[in-house]
């Protein structure tokens, strides 16, 4: 059976919202959780100590938890809160940037690949592969079709590299060293107040014809439409993928869980519609069309 | 600090060549590259012509093959790195670490350049590009401040070449998939952002002029005014009631101010965007750029020429330039 994942938070919650959230997230049937701060390197509700005590107490709850780094890192201070993440042996590392690779594997701590890496070819899993490679996320861009042909590549060359695939939630798409929200309230990026507290799953982005385009959430930017693989599930199960990766709301993601749940046990068809929060569904790249579409199989 | 200017076509090339650059960078006439656009770039006979005239020049060449293959293009790719070497380039500009793999092992001898694509924002970053791949020099993409370049540089492993003049990227370069959201083409695959085949313009009743890019409403602009390139982040979309340019402004980067700092943190190089620019606005280009790095490397002192930031400015998107990321309020 496939396992399921709950993908770090990449918006900005408050440290009782976080502890709440998987305070809940404990007793949901996902397997494994992304635990960490992948965004913004302002964003300090939790100190590193608070989620590696998290990591403890959700590990002794029987999941397997991986350790998220930041996606864009620019100084010294950066590097400073990598290397800390890097400097346990407990916890598995997700790399979401090439200092994380390179850190992870100085110090011989078995690393995953988050979506932002470019994996693109075997060759590239190869190259990782000989350096503590233990697992790699489809880049979110990538589809049905390029991600067969990589798991089809990786066993003509027996190396074991489970799969994950980014299944549900808004598509995390560019980072900047702008910050779009302290931008949006005409703040400094140095001094953005923290706004991004106020927009716990980010702001809509429209086209002037009220088309939901992008959220911005800080420095990132992620898709307007949500992404959703649900009925794609037993498709993924036929090509081999080993984990769907379902990114963190605030709000219904004990359903969404519980949906994703069912349908890789087979107890409801896959086709079951989802209705949730208020986003149009997406899932374009699966199918190797513009992400924002949404294919009707 | 070396001149690297952009080359689209052998007529830019050689403008290139001829006003000044140190080095020129080309690529294959197909998504090997990440400028790839209808008419331009080179096939192998014109590629050679082209080395062959920078050469004879004094001038190197280097092959940008910093796209990422998928399994069903891998054999394009490295046949494009064969090509490359096989046609005499100084160094072959590459992000993808299968690609960069494949170079080292069968090309040792042709250095390796890690392109802005390969999203390298930290030294250690550059080191596992360094132990892994062995490459020379890097890019470094458009989004660390001066302090930060000054941070990576004082620590770097290799060579750097930042971005000197040209369209602000705003995003880390790399990992960017904005593009393929709204179509079904990005830098990263098909070396493509907000690729032409999806632009439309419609003009409105009321003489407004819309841009689209695959439907997507990016721009609309009343009569008289500037319109520009349907480039995705550049449009003006709605935030919470406000309509504003909400990720960026369409303008240029331009860093001529920062010359004599960028030396002094010891940047090999500065890069010139553009492959596709026409010719004669290369030949401006590299002119001034040319005057601003004899300028100061002479001890006499640096200052900008009014002159020259008027020619940048009469190029740039908008005729407006900006420091970008590099001036920290920016940010």
């Amino acid at each position: 059976m496939m396992k399921l994942s709950l993908g770090p938070i990449l918006w900005f919650w408050s440290k009782q919202t976080v502890f709440d959230f998987y305070g809940n997230a404990a007793d949901w049937p996902v397997d494994t959780i992304y635990l960490g701060e992948a965004v913004c390197s302002r964003r300090r509700e939790l100190k590193p100590d608070d989620w590696f005590s998290l990591a403890r107490d959700l590990s002794a709850c029987g999941k397997d938890v991986v350790l998220s780094t930041q996606t864009l890192i620019e100084s010294e201070a950066d590097l400073r809160r990598l290397r800390r993440i890097c400097d346990q042996h407990e916890f598995m590392v997700e790399a979401n940037d090439q200092s994380a690779l390179q850190v992870a594997i100085r110090n011989e701590i078995p690393f995953v690949t988050g979506p932002s890496m470019n994996v693109y070819n075997v060759a590239t899993l190869k190259v990782l592969a000989k350096q503590g490679l233990k697992g790699w996320n489809l880049p979110v861009e990538l589809g049905r079709e390029t991600l067969e042909q990589l798991i089809r590549g990786l066993n003509e060359e027996g190396l074991d590299l489970p799969a994950e695939v980014f299944g549900w939630g808004f598509l995390p798409l560019a980072w900047s060293s702008r910050c779009f929200t302290a931008r949006h309230y005409n703040l400094p990026k140095d001094n953005c107040e923290f706004r991004c507290l106020q927009h716990p799953d980010g702001m809509e982005v429209r086209s002037r014809e009220s088309q939901e385009l992008f959220r911005l959430n800080g420095i990132s930017t992620l898709s307007g439409s949500r992404y959703d693989l649900m009925r794609e599930m037993p498709d993924m199960e036929r090509m081999g993928v080993s984990t769907v990766r379902l990114s963190p709301e605030h709000q219904g993601m004990d359903d969404v869980v519980d949906r994703f749940d069912q349908v890789r046990r087979g107890e409801i068809p896959a086709t079951d519609p989802l209705h949730l929060v208020e986003a149009p569904p997406c899932n374009g790249y699966w199918y190797g069309e513009p992400g924002m579409a949404l294919v009707q199989s | 600090m070396e001149l690297v200017c952009p080359a689209g076509s052998l007529p830019a090339l050689k403008k290139a060549v001829d006003n000044g650059a140190d080095a020129v960078y080309f690529g294959f006439r197909d998504s090997t590259n990440a400028r790839q656009f209808a008419g331009l770039n080179f096939n192998d006979q014109r590629a050679a012509e082209g080395i062959e005239y920078a050469h004879r020049h004094g001038v190197r060449v280097f092959c940008a093959i910093n796209t990422y293959p998928q399994p069903q293009g891998w054999q394009q790719w490295t046949a494009a790195v064969d090509r490359a070497a096989a046609l005499g380039v100084d160094a072959i500009i590459l992000a993808d670490m299968g690609l960069l793999e494949y170079a080292a092992n069968r090309h040792s001898d042709i250095p390796r350049h890690l392109s802005v694509q390969g999203s390298a924002t930290s030294y250690e970053a550059l080191q596992f590009y360094k132990d892994n791949f062995d490459i020379r020099r890097a890019v470094l993409p458009r989004v660390l401040s001066l302090d930060q370049v000054r941070g990576v540089a004082k620590h770097s492993p290799v060579e750097l070449e930042v971005f000197a003049f040209g369209s602000l990227c705003i995003m880390a370069e790399g990992r960017c998939y904005l593009s393929s959201y709204l179509t079904d083409e990005s830098p990263n695959s098909k070396g493509a952002c907000s690729p032409a085949k999806a632009v439309r313009w419609e003009e409105t009743a009321d003489g407004a002029l819309e841009s689209r890019l695959n439907g997507v409403l990016i721009d609309r602009y009343s009569r008289g005014e500037a319109a520009g390139y349907p480039t995705l982040c550049k449009g003006r979309f709605e935030v919470e009631g406000d309509v504003y340019h909400a990720i960026e402004e369409p303008v240029s980067l331009n860093t001529l101010d920062l010359l004599p700092e960028l030396k002094a943190l010891g940047i090999s190089a500065v890069k010139i965007e553009g492959r596709q620019r026409s010719p004669a606005y290369i030949a401006d280009v590299a002119r001034t750029w040319r005057q601003a790095l004899d300028r100061v490397d002479c001890s006499s002192g640096f200052s900008v020429d009014p002159a020259w930031q008027s020619t940048l400015s009469g190029l740039s998107e908008g005729g407006l330039t900006t420091l970008g990321a590099y001036h920290r309020k920016w940010k």
